[in-house]
């Protein structure tokens, strides 16, 4: 059975990794607006394809954050206070993008739209990119003292690993959103999205390789759990392999779920390579943050713990719903919102 | 300056810009679920009509309020992380079940709402619009919830060294909770009436689609006056409350240094100087501050010099009056444009009796024009009474604000911080405004694209026509 601290780790898992694979494809159609889209209407039709979408799927970080907060109020302070200036940037991208799908079509003016366009680009580009570099750096181990208090200076956060992960995540998106689009799109802008996905896959093998065996040197979750982490590496290359497979025939649908699967397994295995901790030290393992001296008490987990699995499959339910009311591929055609 | 001060500047400014927005979301989101109940259930377009066009003001807006409330869920992290760390354990919960219950229920319909007038049946989108209009007051509630227990801690424990949550019920029943959600949830839907009512006297002035903007304005007065009755009574509750839990935050608001005496006369205004705890050139109301305080017309409310002896004794030396002009003159201001809305909502409502509103008084439009100022002044006003009062304390008797900040984020840090916020609010808030201007000047029978049938996307002509 497990015990509410680790139920814990694992909904805030659940929560990343539900982010990283639905926002991860609206970051990646956002960066194909300025890679993909040959003219605005392409951009239009990338925009609305995800428009009923992307607020909802931000919504996952949100609740992340939230059940930090909750449950690991240790982790969630020294998390968003050590890693201040990332946030500052990862949120004032978020703002830019957010704002403007809701402003770029309301002027029919070029510059009014090239400026949005540019805000949806780094807006799409900077969050995933800096999240990974705060994952990445968690599993690598932070200055975090006896006050459970991180003081990190530049290279603690900005290194050769963590800009990798960066990297490897950022390009993960980036084909994810590509699989997304064939899924939504007809024509000329779908056949253009499979093969551009097609052609990222061996720079993302790359990095995805580059990553784990940097991970294998430079971080000691191989130590720790080194069986488990074996079997998600070789799940990830076989779904990797797979997406590449689907790709070439054609099964869009199927890609997607596998480019979604890599994903769901990169974030899985920072998580696993961090349980029981949650943060770590490098002054001394005795600082490491855990699930059980970061946590809240027993009785706000147990309220928690109830809350949300009372409300879980409500939210779940409604947001498959909405996924099935738009399922039809955006067409050029019709009405495009932005 | 200091890491504090810095802290605080982030925060006020930051809550403050995104508080302009979240009253407006929830009260158009209830119009608008009003004005489409009244499509669905009378086939009228007019009424669509008018649900799409106070929707394309409710879009911009809400967006700017969505991605400004990022911020407000990270920042306490960011820069409050001992404070975080303090009360997490009970302030979390209801952050968590926000974003929870309510975030996502408002962008999942919100995005149907968008994007389904043409993809889902007239009842389905209309149930959108409603769960939007639930989703944004659940918000409500969960994070007045959080405040709440900022300005009246209940439902806990303090165990190694840290308020830890015992009672979840009490932290929902908390008495505080029960007086402040009524009040704010009911200005935010003065607020959101309020910007209609503007707005439609503006157009109905100019003459501009008069029949639309007169149905809009009743509509949007009848909820306006309705909720702007229910504030005051709603804030006359909240005073009371304040009186037994928070007793220095009334005496600051009214500028007492000493006991008033029984009965006690409201000031109406007064120079206050803070240095020697003195005022001067006061105007008094006799007895109005005891029915205020207890509602009757007798009792004394003690002054913040008994109150700083009596907290001394109780927390130790320390100062414990809160910057008393801004929390006198806030609570002013509030209640003087709390009462003009209640002025303006009650002609309107004679107006309408009397059957005039056919041909408004043009005075009175301009006075209607200038009122959709109103409900920003009072909110932002009531929020600052209501967070300056509660200092020094974060949470009232446990914490201080000067123990809540982050030890390890620098103030060059914080200032880099509170610069890039706010420059990138400031271009917000502009440009909203301008989008605003552009939607009401276009009016509803201009919509830029229509939601039945195709056309060409190169064509931006093509469209208009759909609705005229």
């Amino acid at each position: 059975m497990l015990s509410l601290n680790e139920l814990w780790f694992v909904l805030i898992a659940v929560l990343f990794i539900g982010f990283f694979f639905l926002e991860g494809f609206d970051f990646g159609v956002g960066m194909e607006t300025q890679i993909l889209a040959k003219n605005d209407t392409e951009r239009r039709v990338l925009i609305n394809s995800i428009g009923p979408f992307w607020d909802a799927n931000e919504v996952w970080l949100l609740t992340g954050a939230g059940a930090m907060f909750a449950a690991f109020p240790n982790w969630y302070a020294t998390l968003f206070s050590g890693f201040y200036i990332p946030f500052v940037f990862a949120l004032l991208a978020l703002i830019a993008r957010g704002v403007a799908f809701e402003f770029r079509g309301k002027r029919d003016s070029l510059a009014w739209k090239r400026t949005w366009d540019a805000c949806i680009f780094f807006g799409s580009f900077l969050p995933p990119f800096l999240l990974a570099v705060v994952f990445a750096s968690f599993i690598k181990g932070l200055p975090i003292d006896g006050d459970m208090q991180m003081y990190a200076g530049f290279f603690d956060i900005v290194n050769g690993y963590t800009v990798v992960a960066g990297l490897t995540v950022v390009m993960l998106c980036l084909v994810h959103g590509l699989m997304f689009t064939t899924l939504r799109t007809v024509g000329d802008l779908q056949v253009r999205a499979r093969k551009l996905a097609q052609k990222l896959l061996l720079p993302l093998a790359a990095l995805l390789l580059a990553f784990v065996i940097m991970t294998y040197f430079m971080t000691d979750v191989f130590e720790q759990r080194g069986a488990l982490l074996m079997v998600l590496v070789v799940l990830g290359i076989a779904a990797y392999v797979l997406s590449g497979y689907f790709m070439s025939i054609k099964k869009d649908g199927w890609a997607f779920g596998m480019t979604g699967a890599v994903m769901a397994l990169s974030v899985l295995s920072v998580f696993v390579g961090l349980f029981p901790r949650v943060m770590i030290s490098s002054i001394d393992s005795a600082f490491n943050l855990t699930i059980t001296n970061a946590a809240s008490g027993h009785y706000s987990l147990k309220v928690m713990t109830i809350v949300a699995l009372s409300l879980l499959p409500f939210v779940l339910g409604y947001q498959i719903w909405s996924y099935f009311i738009f399922h039809k591929r955006v067409h050029e055609k019709e009405h495009l919102e932005y | 300056m200091d890491t504090v001060m810095l802290s605080r500047i982030q925060f006020a400014s930051t809550t403050i810009f995104h508080y302009f927005f979240v009253p407006v979301s929830i009260g158009l989101a209830l119009l608008i679920a009003i004005m489409e109940t009244m499509y669905v259930r009378k086939g009228n377009e007019e009424y669509k009509r008018m649900a799409q066009f106070w929707g394309k003001l409710f879009l911009i807006n809400f967006a700017v309020g969505v991605v400004t409330g990022i911020l407000q869920e990270f920042q306490f992290g960011m820069n409050w992380s001992d404070y975080s760390r303090f009360v997490g354990d009970v302030f979390g919960a209801p952050l968590a079940i926000e974003a929870l219950l309510a975030f996502f229920l408002e962008s999942t319909f919100i995005g149907l709402w968008i994007f389904g007038w043409d993809k889902v049946s007239k009842k389905i989108h209309l149930l959108a619009i409603w769960m939007v209009a639930l989703g944004t007051t659940l918000s409500a509630f969960w994070i007045l919830t959080a405040n709440s227990f900022m300005q009246h801690p209940v439902g806990f424990a303090m165990n190694n060294g840290r308020a830890e949550m015992n009672d979840f019920l009490a932290l929902i029943t908390n008495g505080q909770l029960l007086v402040e959600l009524p009040h704010t949830l009911l200005a935010a839907y003065a607020t959101g009436a309020f910007l209609v009512t503007g707005i439609s006297a503006y157009k109905m002035l100019k003459k501009q689609d008069v029949p639309f903007f007169r149905r809009s304005f009743e509509i949007a007065a009848i909820v306006g006056i309705v909720s702007s009755v229910g504030v005051a009574v709603a804030g006359h509750a909240q005073a009371q409350y304040l009186v037994e839990t928070q007793p220095m935050k009334m005496a600051a608001s009214e500028g007492l240094w000493e006991d008033s005496g029984d009965p006690g006369a409201w000031t109406v205004t007064a120079f206050i100087d803070p240095v020697n705890k003195v005022n001067s050139g006061e105007i008094k109301i006799p007895y109005l501050l005891s029915f205020l305080s207890y509602s009757e017309f007798s009792g004394s409310v003690k002054g913040m010099n008994t109150l700083q002896a009596e907290y001394e004794q109780q927390y130790g030396p320390g100062n414990y009056i809160p910057p008393v002009r801004t929390t006198f003159w806030s609570f002013r201001i509030m209640v003087v444009a709390g009462s003009l809305m209640v002025v303006l909502g009650l002609y309107a409502m004679y107006l309408m009796w009397r059957k005039k509103m056919e041909r408004p008084n043009t005075w009175f439009m301009r006075f209607m024009f200038w009122g959709l100022l109103l409900p920003p002044i009072a909110n932002t006003a009531g929020w600052i009474m209501t967070e300056i009062g509660r200092q020094p304390w974060t949470v009232f008797g446990l914490m201080t604000t000067e123990d809540s900040v982050s030890p390890n984020v620098s103030a060059g840090s914080i200032l880099f911080s509170v610069i890039t916020f706010n420059a990138i609010y400031a271009i917000l808030g502009i440009v909203l405004i301008g989008l605003f201007v552009k939607v009401i000047k276009k009016g509803p029978y201009h919509m830029d694209h229509d939601h039945g049938e195709s056309h060409d996307p190169y064509s931006k002509e093509g469209t208009t026509h759909a609705f005229s």
